[in-house]
């Protein structure tokens, strides 16, 4: 949206002052991830930049934050937590989400959008309601406060996006790749190894990120289905706002930053070799 | 030409057409969808299994808590019978069988430790009933003879008083609307009517209006933040849009507690924008700005963390638009503005009717971010969920709030629907 060489000066004012604006709104979007960087990197335990720090002094600034992130059993169960449930409800999500999805995408789906309606429903309904519900059921088959009752409920909250985005995938595959296969005599799990699944493998993966990190973020369903023992990062850095405020916490948001900004290079790697493949170029 | 066609024309009358196996081909055919629509079923059935068990029948608990009411004839089955046969409207005590009857239950009662909860239960309708049955199933035991009723009533003189026998007879049955009562502020009075409680008292409906009307006015900031920077994405090359969008992603993807978290750094009193304000002399020391755990905190927190929301919706519509409308009214003679607001504007709707429904959506059922920054001027509805569950233990209120706030969620998806379609929905 280049400025003509025949705007007036009125209209170079208003561009300049747009262009302002979008440029303080694109701060107001950034700086507060930025901003926690060097604050956990602060010496005191304050959340504020200290007269050292902003003279660049290097007493100013040390490394014990992220060494009590690392020392802490508090924070390195919360870790193995983490990770343990994320995995498994990852596999889950990925493998009930990629079956369903294929389903979905069959010509003769009945009931496809009513079916698809109820499937995606997890991701719709508030995150407090799902977590009550959970709750409430849970306590009555003796799951809550069990690993395996919160990786059932972070893969019931993840398989929506996998489901989406794998029914996003197979929108545009060739059904005759599939009876091209069978006619050169493949049987049916060759066609679906060697056939349908290298196609739709990113947008399998795509899914399974989305569920990771869907599972790795998630604190309410987690306060509310787990107990301190299912205690996970998040959790741990919403006890530790509401408890104590200690700076652990702003070391452990600028690793989760770190593993942000990993996923969204993932995506968009993906996204490129889907498009790749498919010969499809966004404009 | 005329006797070929006469010929098919005959053939085909005769004879229906069959298949390679000699069926007929109608039925070959149902057959053959009927078994790919097996097929389709049976790969969506094992998602649909676990959905429900692990989703589904969970809603589903929430929605029978939210009106469940047995523990009072499971606790005081002799007592709710009977007091089947007494008349609350009379103005006199129940029998001296009812008195015998309730002495029994709360002997068992106590036996089973379920008294303080059924006591717990009728509290909420009526204040005093809790410590009522507290008080009196620790003394039952002493009441071994006949007369029971005169006995009771030296014990507690709550016995004695008509009103307690009529929450009882009430709130007997196995279902009970008391706790969506209360989730509206209303209460059932002894007499049986239904009236609102009074204004100072009142915590729910200020609580959901207050919900709404924050959540519209997140939805307006969004929007007004949202709309310019959407369009500066859509217009650019290219290339330079694919590293600004990054700016939007970003924040999309960082985990909701540390953009809270850096909200939280940011907006205390002794929080960075403080320090900046005092540093370069525009407020002074002591008059630092309160900007968390309040409203304030959680509209500036919200509004940062569903801005991408707002923008990715604009953002895919706006580029759909072509810029060749706006050159040719301004070569029509259009001021720009002019041009904009007729030409461009109207074509952006559907983008932010997508967007602005979706960020109220996702901002009335929000719970984190309220939670850790809003303080008590700041909360939504959903605090006052997790707070009944955990804190003051009455799931039932819990429940009932929790399906309001389903339907009004379930209300404005049917909405979006209507507007954007749900197949629409797209990831990144």
């Amino acid at each position: 949206m280049a400025l003509p060489a025949y705007a007036t000066t009125g209209q170079r004012v208003w561009h300049y002052s747009y262009l302002m604006a979008c440029g303080a709104i694109f701060f107001f979007l950034i700086f507060p991830l930025v901003v926690i960087i060097p604050l956990s990197f602060n010496a005191v335990p304050y959340f504020t930049f200290t007269k050292e720090m902003l003279a660049l002094d290097p007493a100013g600034y040390s490394l014990k934050w992220y060494e009590d992130f690392f020392t802490n059993p508090n924070w390195q169960g919360a870790v193995e937590n983490s990770f343990i449930i994320a995995f498994f409800a990852t596999i889950l999500s990925t493998f009930f989400g990629t079956l369903a999805a294929l389903g979905l995408s069959r010509p003769h789906m009945p009931a496809r959008t009513v079916i698809m309606s109820i499937l995606i429903s997890p991701m719709i309904v508030p995150l407090i309601i799902s977590a009550a519900g959970m709750f409430f059921f849970y306590s009555r088959v003796n799951l809550q406060g069990t690993h395996l009752g919160v990786i059932l409920a972070h893969a019931a909250l993840g398989t929506p996006f996998v489901v989406i985005t794998v029914t996003a995938t197979l929108v545009g595959f060739d059904n005759s790749l599939i009876r091209a296969a069978q006619n050169l005599g493949a049987t049916p799990p060759t066609v679906f190894f060697k056939v349908i699944v290298p196609l739709i493998l990113p947008g399998v993966i795509s899914g399974a990120l989305f569920a990771f990190i869907t599972s790795f973020d998630e604190v309410v369903v987690v306060l509310f289905v787990g107990s301190f023992k299912q205690r996970t990062i998040p959790w741990q850095m919403f006890s530790g706002i509401r408890e104590q405020i200690s700076p652990t916490i702003l070391a452990v948001a600028t690793l989760m930053v770190l593993v942000s900004i990993i996923l969204l290079v993932s995506l968009e790697m993906l996204r490129r070799r889907n498009e790749r493949l498919r010969g499809i170029r966004a404009n | 030409m005329a006797a070929i066609a006469e010929t098919r024309a005959e053939t085909s009358a005769i004879e229906p057409l069959r298949s390679a196996s000699g069926e007929l081909l109608k039925v070959s055919l149902r057959r053959s969808l009927r078994r790919q629509r097996l097929q389709a079923l049976g790969l969506v059935l094992p998602l649909f299994l676990f959905i429900f068990f692990s989703f589904l029948l969970p809603i589903g608990d929430m929605l029978f808590r939210s009106v469940e009411n047995q523990i009072v004839g499971e606790v005081l089955p002799g007592t709710v019978d009977a007091l089947k046969d007494w008349n609350p409207d009379a103005q006199e005590l129940p029998d001296e069988q009812t008195f015998a009857a309730i002495v029994a239950d709360l002997k068992q009662a106590r036996e089973d430790r379920t008294a303080s909860r059924v006591g717990q239960r009728l509290n909420y309708e009526y204040s005093g009933m809790s410590s009522l049955f507290r008080s009196t199933a620790r003394k039952v035991s002493r009441i071994d003879a006949p007369p029971y009723k005169q006995a009771l009533i030296e014990m507690d003189k709550d016995w004695g008083d008509p009103a307690t026998w009529k929450v009882i007879k009430r709130f007997s049955g196995d279902y009970t609307p008391g706790y969506f009562l209360s989730a509206v502020d209303a209460t059932r009075t002894i007499e049986g009517d239904i009236r609102m409680v009074p204004e100072n008292e009142r915590v729910y409906l200020p609580l959901f209006w207050r919900t709404l009307v924050l959540s519209a006015f997140i939805t307006i900031m969004t929007f007004l933040l949202g709309f310019p920077i959407a369009h500066l994405l859509a217009t650019v090359p290219t290339r330079i849009s694919n590293l600004l969008i990054i700016m939007v992603l970003l924040p999309f993807w960082t985990s909701l507690l540390v953009r809270t978290t850096s909200w939280i750094a940011l907006l205390q009193k002794e929080g960075v924008i403080n320090d900046f304000f005092v540093g370069i002399g525009l407020l002074s020391d002591d008059s630092r700005l309160t900007m968390i755990h309040n409203a304030t905190g959680t509209v500036i927190a919200m509004t940062h963390i569903l801005l991408p929301f707002m923008v990715l919706p604009l953002y895919s519509v706006m580029k759909t638009i072509s810029p060749t409308y706006v050159r040719a009214a301004q070569s029509l003679g259009a001021k720009p503005a002019y041009a904009f607001w007729r030409i461009y504007f109207p074509q952006t709707v559907p983008g932010i009717g997508a967007g602005a429904i979706l960020v109220f959506i996702l901002a009335i059922g929000y719970y984190i971010t309220p939670e850790l920054v809003g303080g008590t001027s700041g909360t939504f509805i959903s605090n006052r969920i997790a707070y009944n569950i955990s804190s003051s233990l009455n799931w039932g209120l819990a429940a009932a709030l929790g399906v309001i706030l389903l339907g009004i969620v379930m209300a404005l998806y049917i909405l979006y629907d209507k507007i954007v379609g749900i197949d629409n929905m797209k990831l990144g």
